[in-house]
């Protein structure tokens, strides 16, 4: 039973991200690029979407810190690293040149998929393959510092 | 300067933050999409399911927006095939090694002040910049 809520609450999570997503406008790689843009035809939207987004985010994690457990599972599962490190740093660059020079980041590019356009179909795709690439060949071989195991983010 | 759509901004924002919230509260979890999509690649387990649903959810996104008001949301491309084919594999490697994008670091880190999020935040966010203003700058699409 518990599975079922667990997999609905997913699906609706989900759903309340990609509507957020659509009504924000931070589909459009063009007007996410121009957000990137500062030095030319800045839009500022992106600002306004993480500014409610992060105030709203903050609320329910001090909502969250207050519980005991979450409402459909026995503990929480956060990620605990805490040091600041060079895969931290190196990766989040990395997908920064790929987020400038695309304008998609993985939370649109997945939500948009929905569109049936394929420019979005080939950037998810590779998107997946970078991911596995990561996951299955740089990570198991020890190429690269070990991550958080726990770290859903 | 400021478009006339930020209160659309906004209240976009504060669904997503609704959103990372909720799947706090409920299952305990950080809602970040690289780590849930990459998690319905590969893992076998419990999460799976958890991870295929909230995917599904964020594709049934858009759609509800089109239920609600008519019409597709507005999505320019302007990239050439091979940049965006590019961009993707270092979007998904980068927010593998990095540990997150912008809704893991940017949405939920910033609100739990984790500072190896704001840190992740401040380097995607000046790769991005640096990377639109060189492309800019050397004409590239």
């Amino acid at each position: 039973m518990s599975v079922i809520f667990r997999t609905l609450s997913a699906l609706v999570c989900g759903a309340i991200f990609g509507f957020g997503l659509s009504l924000s406008g931070m589909l459009d790689p063009t007007r996410v690029r121009g957000f990137l843009d500062i030095f030319g035809a800045f839009d500022p939207s992106l600002a306004f979407v993480l500014a409610g987004a992060v105030l709203v985010s903050t609320l329910g994690t001090l909502f969250a810190r207050r519980m005991r457990r979450p409402v459909l599972d026995v503990a929480f599962h956060l990620p605990k690293k805490t040091v600041i490190d060079r895969p931290l740093i190196l990766g989040s660059a990395i997908f920064g040149i790929g987020w400038g020079m695309g304008g998609f980041c993985p939370g649109p590019a997945v939500a948009s998929l929905s569109l049936g356009v394929v420019p979005i179909f080939v950037f998810t795709a590779m998107m997946l393959v970078g991911m596995l690439l990561h996951d299955n060949f740089f990570e198991k071989r020890g190429l690269v510092l070990r991550r958080d195991a726990d770290a859903q983010v | 300067m400021i478009p006339d759509t930020w209160p659309q901004s906004l209240a976009g924002g504060a669904l997503i933050g609704l959103s990372a919230a909720l799947f706090l509260s409920l299952d305990g979890r950080i809602a970040g999409v690289s780590g849930i999509v990459s998690g319905a690649l590969r893992r076998l387990d419990e999460n799976l399911l958890r991870n295929l649903a909230f995917v599904a959810g964020l594709m049934l996104g858009p759609i509800l927006y089109r239920v609600a008001f008519g019409g597709w949301p507005l999505v320019r491309i302007e990239g050439s095939l091979g940049v965006l084919a590019l961009a993707g594999l270092l979007v998904g490697f980068g927010t593998r090694l990095g540990s997150g994008c912008t809704s893991g670091h940017g949405v939920c880190g910033l609100a739990r002040f984790s500072p190896r999020s704001l840190v992740a935040v401040v380097s995607f966010l000046a790769a991005g910049i640096a990377t639109v203003a060189i492309m800019n700058a050397l004409g590239v699409a």
